[in-house]
């Protein structure tokens, strides 16, 4: 990593894409302050990102010009707007290394993941025909999750274990809260019928070896579906999901510099002609009596009622917007900020680093537990001082448990990070424990000696 | 950082420490337990009542969480320990109004004593649950224990 990663991102430096966000005008949320103050560091973009001018110009664009229904009618307005949200899923495809058919509109990532789950219950009740088949469960049957997982990708499987009688099984993490390939292996038998993982886990920032767990699944467990979080991978760095052989995966528009509202569930497109659609209604049909319907193809027959549309077409222009910059060079950027944080931390006392040491590779984020100050009082502190960060236990209870704590502050990173807001992250960090009065004796005595 | 002493004042620090009331309470004639599911604070606090029922004889409690949950517990303990049961209410619902304020007026402190001190966290409206969830506990528990008459 060069010391350049840290300022320049791609051809530009951080100081000069800062100026694409108006959250970082001056006067602005982020921005310089009237009065001269420092401004806020907004260091939770793993949570919300902030979003570029261009892709909120390309939302109200959308509004204000070409406001219409997609795939109903007749008009040529229709025409226009089902073209830009059919251009935007081609976008979005291509970003992930997917099909256009491979990509359905959901919610959210947390709707995705229950497309899948509820679509694989739906067929263990016996719907979708034959061909849905594949993803019925029974008992006997087994869903491998892993400790880390955001309880988005662990609460839809332990609902469709108990719909269909299945059991869940979870891959342990380690005092880090790292699980490894050998464990995630070992779990793994004809049995398994599902394997859902993160790429890269919320809190520790870890990047799972996708690939080998891939590998390991069609060896071990040629039955099970590989289905993968990718909320804090697709935003982040480099993706070709079809290359990477994933059977499902989700992923959010608004940690992507993109709207709220609108996530994506990207499926293998045999699979997705299956799935049974958990949810049903006008425009997922082809033909309706009142006794029963057929559904489309792929991705419509997942697309039930009116759509998300100018949120679908300001995502893909986010996604445009981190193709201009290239995803190489944001995950660098963000790598080498992430890097210089976990260092910097190892200097600091009472205070430790969850997930990959330093050196070790990790995403641009960084979660620690202070010694003795609860998360958030920490996050208070940090508040206080201008620095935004997450505590909690980010949807991620198992993992705390596994770790012994009940809460950690995070902070993440993404194009517009400077180094400078990380540092005063690390620095504010190490006044927390003497403002509540928990230095520990020992660090008395280093100081004195 | 006016605004964060104001939130943290030495008094809530001293009682973080202090931990009033933490522990078990034999023969305790109710217990209720509360989650704060966005942080992982928890909290069971358990009261016995001397023999007529309208007094608060014992209250201790078991938790962790964040310095402003575990002072406030400590602060409560410290309160409204002895008292009859229906002065304890009114405490706990003059604390309730307090934290609502959002830092409006002045606390009534004839009525809530160093519970005070808990005034500057009414106007972190993400804190304001920290605060309250041993109070909302005892509420429930004593609501067990002694069903206010109708």
């Amino acid at each position: 990593m060069s010391t350049s990663d840290l300022d320049t991102i791609g051809q530009r430096t951080v100081t000069d894409l800062r100026s694409d966000f108006p959250a970082f005008a001056d006067g602005a949320a982020y921005g310089a302050r009237p009065d001269g103050g420092t401004p806020v560091a907004y260091l939770d973009s793993a949570a919300t990102a902030q979003r570029p001018a261009r892709v909120l110009d390309a939302e109200r664009d959308y509004l204000e010009q070409h406001l219409a229904p997609v795939h109903r009618g007749a008009s040529a307005a229709v025409g226009v707007s089902t073209t830009l949200f059919e251009d935007a899923r081609a976008t979005v495809a291509r970003f992930v290394g997917a099909g256009e058919r491979e990509i359905v509109w959901a919610e959210n990532a947390t709707d995705a993941l229950n497309i899948v789950a509820l679509g694989m219950a739906d067929a263990s009740a016996g719907l979708g025909g034959p061909e849905a088949s594949r993803f019925a469960l029974e008992s006997g049957d087994e869903i491998l999750v892993t400790e880390a997982e955001h309880h988005a990708n662990l609460i839809p499987w332990q609902r469709l274990a108990a719909r269909t009688g299945a059991r869940l099984r979870a891959v342990r993490v380690d005092e880090r809260g790292i699980w490894s390939i050998d464990a995630l292996t070992a779990e793994l038998s004809e049995r398994t019928r599902v394997v859902a993982i993160a790429e890269v886990s919320n809190v520790t920032g870890h990047l799972a070896p996708v690939a080998e767990v891939v590998a390991a699944v069609r060896e071990r467990s040629p039955r099970a579906l590989v289905v993968l979080d990718a909320c804090q991978s697709v935003p982040h760095l480099p993706s070709d999901l079809g290359a990477l052989g994933v059977d499902f995966a989700a992923f959010s528009g608004h940690k992507m510099l993109g709207p709220n509202g609108i996530g994506v569930l990207y499926g293998r497109a045999e699979l997705l002609d299956a799935l049974p659609p958990a949810r049903t209604g006008g425009s997922t049909i082809t033909r309706v009596t009142i006794d029963s319907a057929e559904f489309l193809p792929a991705p419509h027959r997942f697309e039930a009622g009116t759509q998300p549309v100018s949120q679908v077409v300001a995502l893909a222009e986010a996604v445009r917007y981190l193709e201009s910059i290239g995803m190489a060079a944001v995950a660098a950027h963000e790598r080498s900020l992430a890097e210089r944080v976990a260092v910097q931390l190892a200097e600091v006392p009472g205070v430790r680093l969850i997930g990959p040491p330093p050196g070790s590779p990790r995403a641009g984020l960084v979660s620690v537990a202070v010694d003795g100050v609860h998360a958030h009082d920490v996050g208070q502190f940090l508040d206080d001082a201008g620095v935004i960060v997450r505590v909690g236990h980010h949807c991620a209870q198992p993992l705390h448990r596994a770790l012994g704590i009940t809460a950690t502050t995070r902070a993440s990173a993404h194009v517009y990070t400077t180094a400078d807001e990380m540092d005063r992250f690390v620095a504010t960090l190490g006044e927390v424990r003497s403002f509540f009065g928990v230095s520990g004796a020992d660090e008395a005595a280093a100081v004195i000696a | 950082m006016s605004g964060l002493e104001g939130l943290y004042q030495q008094i809530i620090l001293d009682q973080a420490k202090r931990r009033n009331g933490d522990g078990p309470l034999d023969g305790a004639d109710a217990e209720h337990h509360e989650f704060n599911p966005t942080c992982g604070d928890e909290i069971t606090v358990r009261v016995k009542l001397d023999d007529d029922g309208t007094r608060l004889a014992a209250l201790a409690w078991q938790g962790d969480g964040c310095s402003i949950s575990m002072a406030s517990a400590s602060t409560l303990a410290e309160l409204a320990s002895g008292r009859p049961v229906e002065e304890v209410r009114g405490l706990i619902e003059g604390f309730r109004t307090m934290l609502r304020s959002q830092g409006a007026g002045e606390p009534d402190e004839e009525l809530l004593g160093d519970a005070i001190a808990f005034h500057g966290v009414s106007k972190y409206v993400m804190r304001v649950k920290c605060a309250m969830l041993s109070w909302v506990a005892l509420e429930a528990a004593l609501a067990k224990a002694a069903p206010a008459a109708e």
